[in-house]
């Protein structure tokens, strides 16, 4: 794809983030962010940027093997190697747990997960054995020399095969390589397909993928016998989740185990799980007496970190010929790999979830079955279930348009909720907050010159240039989410302290990777005090320090943990209120905060805000029962999810001799409600859009039938880079969540959700005139070429099934049309 | 083992190091210079991006004996006496990184590329940062990042020229 040559990205963000006065708030500022500075310098720490007195390295010996017994494994020659201190196998840390899964379900198969392999291993790059030493090069020199026997078993890579005829199983005990069966089905579909005029099948395939955080995993370990303390520092999205999880592993105490999240280098999901090495750098560092430090090399993280998607979806729409669309059938295999991680089986039922998308689908029939292969497990990358949904329903309301002949963008505004509808209850059962579907897509058909496009794409046929544009809509599922919808609590702690000195410290539970909330959360908060940004110092990440936490995931740090941090600003106000109007002589109710100074409403008295933070300090003019102090802790509970939406259109040009696809033009329109710092919401937007195209054009994970991981590099995984993007034209709606006091939804996901199907619907949309109406992604342009050599040499295939009186309307038109040829 | 005298960042040093080590490790765990990050140790991502006699090179390909005699430059060598670098100020105001890992690396490649094109457009930094891998941003803010730079460095010239 090559790049568009005039940039065109703009923005609507209010302000430049210069101060226009006292009164002006510091949301809605394109404010730069606080922890810049260390970043751009080269001074922050990532856990392997860590060094210890006595440290230790450590280095994994994984299975080349797919599928295979585990026999003799002989260490001598590994402990030979000069430096070697330890090489360990599944016998040696037989004392750590399993490797949690943290879902349960009625009927879920739930395999024993070791951290080290004991008689089998189930997937290439599985842990067998681990070498400590005292540099990075002699421990990798040893775990060359470690010898395991194996015995190759059968593989399972395929999902149809791995539950049709089975005889082979990943996991004996089971008898069977079917993990869960989930359903979900509302309205009557019987119905629904009965009355359809049209029924609109096809499969659909979204591949295996690699979430690819710039920082690989790492963790750093130490342990002091004296103080029975173990301090973690690992590259986690989840620290106080991993702290309970590690002193279950090790049978400790909770309260003996500290986890730092240091500077976390992205994580899209990815570090959002407990893995092996988890388990078993701390338990070294405790048996050794010494820290020890792993860091996972880019080769181990595409074999041995959590891979996103895999699922075949068939999908079947019930459309009358007005264009209404009347129920939704999918039946989806999703690939699970050989083991459960922490959320595994949980990211299918997400997608059954969100399979209404914008629509009012009267029925829905979904059936999920989840597989285990011999494969990584899946688990949650960037969206995690949500844009497998609406690429499900994006593609098939692409297709059912192409074929009913209605203008894709008319057939979505049609099936919109109003709205004056919401909150509106979705066939699947959720309440979408608040949204404007047709506002938001119609802004991005004006942005995008979406009437000139069709004319271009008209005209361009005949001179046989392959236009394409692409329409997709979306609605994701956000801040995650009300406890009783997780499996470990979905509300988020703040404490909010203003010190003596007026400074501000917020302890805040979400634990930021790269999203800025070190900046964000410090605006919200100056707003609240009449102080800035600045004197609010934000702590996280530090389970010491910080009351237990969730965690940043699942676009909720805002939502969820900006708005616990928001209320416990209220308790401090409340408290500061109090104080102010005991000092005044004047009555809570009647004091104002304003910039530095609390105010006395009908009297001219006023006093500096940080006399009145020094006097609840010194505590020797307070009123009665007064608490000294300023400190106040907020646990957030929200009462329903987030729905963020929006609207995103692409323009493409394929080159029907080479395949190639040209990007000329992506505009965004984004709804996450209230937006607290424009820059970053959109440098959120963009990075999404490009992961999303990501996924359409270029990224896959191949295992072949062996079991072998064959685009297990960055030299075969074809992640995006600088020139295959053009830049992006972006714009908002703003529509208030109706569920947080600050209206906002979340943003960390909505542009991978979106640009997916919006980039296959633009390239399938290119070629719909020579028959083909769907090609599998990733988009290759050696996989475009052969739809198209398919198509032009293809004889005419019948039409999809048609019912009732439109296939006696569409068999006589038909016999006037020149055949059309179908893929 | 084999002596080498390196000049980082305008300081020489000597250490004794095995023949293979690479020059991040060098940089890292010798030299105590943890900015440089390692992404891939295959020379695919970029983010261990350091400039050897001026030019952008990844330090994860590069042996420390072969930077022996030559002068490395790397991200804590950006400021100075604590005023940021141009590009770093470009990287900050346009919001040009999210979790940072990739960051120096995108830096240090900026910065060859401006020596190189002081006024590059969009489609050049794109083809320049094209072998630095970032999972967050997208690329437009990193794009306008350099762009930044480039005229705060043509201005920063002339002005001085003046």
């Amino acid at each position: 794809m090559a790049q568009n040559g005039k940039p065109t990205s703009k923005s609507n963000g209010k302000s430049n983030g210069t101060r226009n006065g006292d009164a002006a708030p510091w949301v809605g500022r394109k404010l730069k962010r606080k922890e810049d500075p260390r970043l751009i310098q080269g001074i922050s720490h990532y856990t392997d940027d860590l060094k210890l007195p006595r440290m230790l390295h450590c280095v994994l010996v994984r299975s080349p093997y797919a599928h295979a017994e585990v026999g003799a494994i002989r260490t001598d020659a590994a402990r030979a190697v000069h430096g070697v201190v330890g090489v360990f196998t599944a016998e040696d840390v037989s004392s750590i747990g399993m490797v949690p899964c943290a879902i349960q379900m009625p009927d879920l198969k739930v395999p024993k997960h070791p951290v080290l392999a004991t008689e089998r291993v189930r997937y290439v790059g599985e842990p067998v054995a681990v070498v400590v030493a005292e540099d990075l090069y002699a421990a990798r020199d040893a775990a060359e020399l470690v010898e395991v026997d194996y015995e190759p078993l059968h593989v399972i890579t395929n999902m149809e095969k791995a539950l049709g005829n089975e005889t082979s199983y990943v996991h004996e005990e089971f008898r069977s390589n079917k993990a869960f069966t989930h359903a979900l089905k509302n309205g009557d579909i019987a119905a629904a397909f009965k009355k359809a005029d049209r029924v609109v099948k096809q499969r659909m395939i979204n591949q295996r993928l690699a979430p690819i955080a710039m920082e690989t995993r790492a963790v750093l370990a130490e342990y002091l016998p004296g103080e029975k303390r173990l301090t973690v520092w690992n590259s986690t999205q989840i620290p106080h989740l991993l702290r309970t999880q590690i002193s279950v592993m090790l049978g400790l105490p909770e309260t003996a185990v500290r986890v730092i999240a240091p500077e976390v280098g992205g994580g899209f999901g990815s570090k959002l799980n407990v893995y092996a090495e988890d388990g078993i750098v701390p338990w070294l560092a405790m048996k050794l007496g010494r820290p020890v430090r792993w860091s996972e090399t880019r080769r181990e993280n595409f074999a041995s970190t959590i891979h996103g998607r895999d699922t075949i979806n068939d999908v079947e729409l019930a459309v009358k010929k007005d264009g209404t669309v009347l129920g939704l059938r999918v039946r989806i295999l999703a690939d699970l790999g050989a083991y459960h991680q922490l959320l595994t089986p949980l990211i299918p039922q997400l997608t059954a979830l969100m399979l209404a998308g914008c629509y009012k689908f009267p029925a829905i029939d979904i059936e999920i079955q989840g597989v285990f292969t011999n494969k990584m497990s899946t688990d949650a990358y960037r969206g995690a279930g949500r844009p497998e949904a609406t690429y499900i329903v994006e593609r098939i309301m692409d297709i059912a348009a192409h074929e009913l002949n209605i203008d894709s963008a008319e057939f979505r505004l049609k099936n919109f909720p109003q709205s004056k509808e919401f909150p509106f209850n979705t066939v699947t059962g959720l309440t979408y907050d608040s949204a404007k579907y047709q506002e938001s897509l119609k802004k991005a058909l004006q942005l995008a010159g979406y009437d000139a496009l069709r004319r271009r794409q008209k005209n361009g046929l005949k001179q046989g240039k392959y236009y394409g544009v692409g329409v997709s809509t979306y609605v994701e599922i956000c801040a995650i989410g009300p406890s009783a919808a997780t499996p470990a609590g979905g509300w988020e702690s703040a404490t909010v302290r203003i010190e003596p000195t007026g400074k501000v410290t917020l302890l805040t539970g979400a634990s930021p990777h790269g999203q800025g909330e070190e900046t964000t959360f410090a605006q919200l908060i100056a707003d609240q005090l009449g102080i800035d940004p600045d004197d609010v110092n934000v702590v996280h990440g530090d389970t010491l320090a910080v009351p237990y936490g969730i965690g940043t995931f699942g676009s909720r740090a805002t939502a969820v943990g900006g708005t616990a941090a928001y209320l416990a600003t209220q308790k401090l106000k409340a408290k500061l209120a109090t104080l102010a109007a005991h000092l005044l002589g004047a009555k809570p109710g009647d004091i104002t905060i304003g910039r530095r100074v609390l105010t006395a409403k009908g009297s001219k008295k006023s006093i500096p805000f940080r006399e009145v933070v020094m006097a609840a300090y010194t505590a020797r003019s307070i009123p009665a029962g007064f608490e000294p102090g300023l400190e106040a802790t907020h646990f957030f509970e929200p009462s329903n999810f987030t729905f963020p939406f929006g609207a995103h259109i692409a323009s493409v040009e394929v080159d029907p001799e080479t395949g190639e696809v040209k990007l000329e033009k992506y505009v965004a329109v984004d709804d996450c409600g209230n937006v607290l710092n424009p820059l970053l919401v959109d440098g959120q937007i963009q990075g999404g859009i490009a992961q999303g195209i990501g996924q359409a054009m270029w990224e896959e994970l191949i295992y072949n039938e062996e079991g072998q991981l064959v685009t297990g590099t960055l030299m075969d995984y074809a992640l995006p880079k600088a020139h295959f993007l053009p830049n992006f034209t972006l714009d908002r709606t703003v529509t208030p969540s109706p569920v947080n006091p600050m209206g906002v939804k979340g943003v960390g996901e909505a542009g991978t959700i979106a640009s997916t199907p919006c980039m296959v619907n633009a390239v399938c949309d290119a070629l719909a005139s020579l028959g083909i109406r769907h090609i599998e992604m990733p988009l290759k342009p050696e996989r475009v070429w052969q739809a198209i050599s398919h198509a032009q040499a293809a004889p005419r295939e019948p039409e999809p099934l048609l019912v009732g009186a439109l296939a006696a309307s569409a068999a006589r038109k038909n016999a006037q049309k020149p055949a059309r040829r179908r893929t | 083992m084999k002596n080498v005298t390196i000049t980082i960042n305008g300081a020489e040093q000597q250490a004794q190091v095995e023949p293979r080590l690479l020059l991040v490790h060098y940089l890292r765990e010798v030299a105590g210079l943890t900015g440089t990050h390692i992404g891939c140790e295959t020379s695919l991502c970029g983010a261990c991006t350091v400039l050897m006699d001026g030019r952008a090179v990844k330090s994860c390909t590069v042996l420390a004996v072969q930077a022996d005699g030559h002068k490395i430059g790397t991200v804590e060598g950006l400021a100075n006496g604590g005023q940021l670098h141009a590009i770093q100020e470009g990287f900050w105001e346009e919001h040009g990184l999210q979790c940072g890992f990739c960051t120096p690396g995108m830096l240090m490649c900026s910065h060859d590329l401006l020596a190189q094109h002081p006024s590059p457009t969009d489609s050049e930094i794109r083809e320049a940062i094209n072998g630095n891998l970032c999972r967050c941003t997208g690329y437009e803010h990193i794009v306008n990042a350099v762009k930044s730079a480039a005229r705060k460095m043509t201005k920063r010239v002339s002005a001085r020229a003046a």
